[in-house]
């Protein structure tokens, strides 16, 4: 029996109830559509986290103390970054800035706000994008001389002046202690995770390590920043900086008491989190479409039922096992293919439709529907017509002649 | 062309039914050569419509030697059968058995399909079908658009489209008035014939039974009587 035949066939049987054809169909619409506005979802995130990551530098590396697996390590100093500074022994590193991190109190008048504060050194500059709406970044001069300058975000600015705007001069409180500022960074707008720069004071380094976040140690600091010259310099430098520390440290044997992170591995852990995250969704979208395809079977043997003497008639004027079978596989797959083309389209209107509700939360998000998950949800789409069409289809194709015949 | 179009040797058919054996054939042996007529009778349960059904290939016999158009049945497959009634059986049922939401000219191609033959051809030759039932002015109409008349006349059309030897008919006019009936009869006689169609047609009405040439009675499942 020639294809575009049975094709018809298939059609005209399937428009001969409609309602039925289209509830049945909807199981696979909702499931199909589930799954590719799922996997929107997914790859979305991930391009988002990709995009922040790669927003912080390729070549930007950093080093801190190992807390986690050393008892007592070493902590990272002022004097630690210095070597990293060496081009000698550094050629990759284009410079390293030790930083120090924590909370302060900050206030103006009558109004109050908690910032995130960070001491840096005038190196800072070069391995962050430090951009001032107005003043300017601490010099050496101010660093050396533990001046009490302090930079700030504009919310900060926001919260203790009301406005971000020529504010260079005026003095604030640090946990009590006068600050002049000196500059205001540029707003930087919504960050999508970990926190903005707009919340934040940046103060000299040794300021902070003096006065306001005391170490436990002279001259520790938290963090070391560190640019490499280009990006193909990081694994290199990565090199350097632990040789370096290893012997300023004298861990001779002993284990790293420091860290180094590389975008590299933030990339690939967040691809690693996002790409579980994408199969859970797909997962459970999945899940639905599996229902759609049971869906699809138990209409499927109800007609085989109903239409057992039709099947008989056929049988006996000719039909063959093999023209059963695929008449009723195509009715199946039809149901599939058909519901899954609408589930797309379906799954394409509710990524854009998360998409929006995102934006209008302030979280980037561009839900992209990729050419593969289109594929995957056609094929897998297909495939649960063919696969939960079998069984009722070869009842049909197994079923007697005069069994069928005779029934009512 | 062989001698005999149907040659059933000895033919036995046995139903389980869980414990019990039903015996719907007893040893049936009858010949019927090309272009006969012939009606089967014999009371309800006598094992008519089986015979039929093993005559026309849509059944096994459970023992005995069947032959149709000199083609022994025994060691023929599913599929196989399936071509045989398509290419030399052509059936007519009491309950008529048109596909209900399909065009009369569509129903009359249905076999021809699962011969696949070529589309065009299969258009024309299913209309001629009808026009020679004269049914010529119906072929777009779909079964609730016919007449009980009519609408065995679609099956006889859709009986004939492959030009089979054969035609079974079982019960055709059971459904019908007896002028409707008389009609059926008169156009299987033309349609013998005019093609030399084999024509079988199993009936409970003498007078259907007295249109045909040769008259086999069955009586539980045997032969009572056949001339
Ligand atoms: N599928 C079956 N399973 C069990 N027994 C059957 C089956 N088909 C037929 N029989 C039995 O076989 C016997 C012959 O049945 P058959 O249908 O051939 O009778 P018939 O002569 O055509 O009767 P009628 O004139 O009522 O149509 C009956 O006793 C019937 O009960
Ligand atoms: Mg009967």
């Amino acid at each position: 029996m020639n294809l575009g035949a049975s094709l018809l066939e298939a059609l005209e049987s399937l428009s001969s109830n409609k309602v039925r054809t289209a509830l049945t169909m909807l199981g696979i619409i909702i499931g199909v559509g589930a799954v590719i506005a799922m996997l929107a979802i997914g790859t979305g995130t991930k391009q988002a986290i990709v995009g922040e990551i790669e927003g912080i530098g390729t070549n930007l590396l950093f080093v801190a103390t190992n807390y986690e697996d050393v008892t007592n390590p070493e902590p990272l100093t002022i004097r630690d970054a210095e070597a990293l500074n060496d081009p000698v022994f550094a050629p990759s590193v284009a410079a390293a800035a030790p930083i120090v991190q924590g909370q302060a109190e900050l206030t103006y008048a009558s109004n109050g706000t908690t910032a995130s504060l960070v001491g840096v050194t005038e190196d800072y500059s070069r391995v962050q994008t430090i951009e001032l709406s107005e003043g300017e970044f601490f010099s050496s001069t101010q660093v050396n001389g533990l001046a009490s300058a302090a930079i700030l975000g504009t919310n900060v600015a926001e919260d203790l002046f009301e406005r971000s705007e020529g504010l260079v001069g005026e003095t604030v409180r640090v946990n009590g202690q006068p600050f002049r500022v000196v500059g205001i960074l540029k707003k930087e707008g919504g960050s999508d995770f970990g926190s903005s720069t707009d919340d934040q004071i940046l103060v000299p380094l040794t300021t902070a390590q003096a006065r306001l976040l005391p170490r436990r140690e002279h001259n520790q600091v938290d963090l070391i920043y560190v640019s490499a010259i280009d990006s193909d310099s990081v694994k290199s430098a990565e090199d350097e900086i632990s040789l370096i520390l290893r012997d300023r440290h004298n861990l001779k044997l002993a284990e790293d008491d420091f860290i180094i992170l590389t975008q590299e591995l933030f990339l690939d852990f967040a691809s690693t989190v996002t790409g579980v995250f994408t199969i859970f969704l797909g997962g459970v979208a999945g899940i639905s479409l599996l229902v759609g395809g049971i869906g699809i079977m138990n209409i499927m043997l109800v007609s085989v039922t109903e239409r057992t003497k039709e099947i008989g008639l056929r049988k006996a004027v000719g039909a063959k096992k093999r023209d059963i079978l695929t008449q009723f596989l195509i009715e199946s797959s039809l149901l599939s293919v058909i519901g899954g083309a609408v589930g797309i389209v379906l799954g394409w209107i509710l990524s854009l439709g998360v998409g929006r509700i995102a934006a209008s939360s302030d979280f980037l998000l561009n839900p992209a529907i990729t050419l593969n998950a289109v594929l995957l949800a056609t094929l897998f789409s297909a495939a649960v017509g063919l696969f939960f069409g079998i069984y009722p289809a070869n009842r049909a194709a197994q079923l007697e002649p005069i069994e069928a015949l005779r029934s009512e | 062309m062989s001698k005999w179009v149907v040659d059933a040797e000895n033919i036995t058919k046995v139903y389980q039914m869980g414990e019990v054996e039903v015996h719907a054939l007893r040893g049936i042996s009858v010949k019927i050569a090309p272009g006969e007529v012939v009606a089967i009778m014999g009371p309800s349960g006598s094992g008519k419509s089986t015979l039929m059904n093993i005559m026309g290939c849509l059944d096994r016999p459970t023992s005995g030697e069947y032959s149709l158009n000199g083609e022994s049945v025994a060691n023929l497959s599913d599929d196989q059968l399936a071509e045989i009634r398509n290419r030399g059986v052509g059936f007519v049922f009491q309950s008529f058995n048109l596909l209900p939401r399909a065009t009369a000219l569509a129903n009359v191609e249905l076999p021809m399909r699962y011969a696949e033959l070529n589309g065009r051809n299969r258009k024309e030759v299913s209309r001629q079908a009808l026009e020679a039932v004269g049914l010529g002015d119906r072929i777009r109409h779909r079964p609730n658009e016919l007449s009980g008349g009519e609408m065995q006349r679609v099956a006889i059309a859709r009986a004939l489209v492959n030009d089979p030897a054969i035609i079974m008919a079982d019960e055709p006019t059971g459904n019908l008035d007896s002028k409707a009936g008389d009609e059926i009869m008169k156009l299987l006689r033309t349609l013998n014939e005019e093609r030399g169609t084999t024509l079988i047609v199993v009936t409970h009405d003498p007078e259907i039974a007295s249109l045909t040439d040769r008259i086999i009675s069955l009586r539980d499942g045997r032969i009572k009587e056949d001339n």
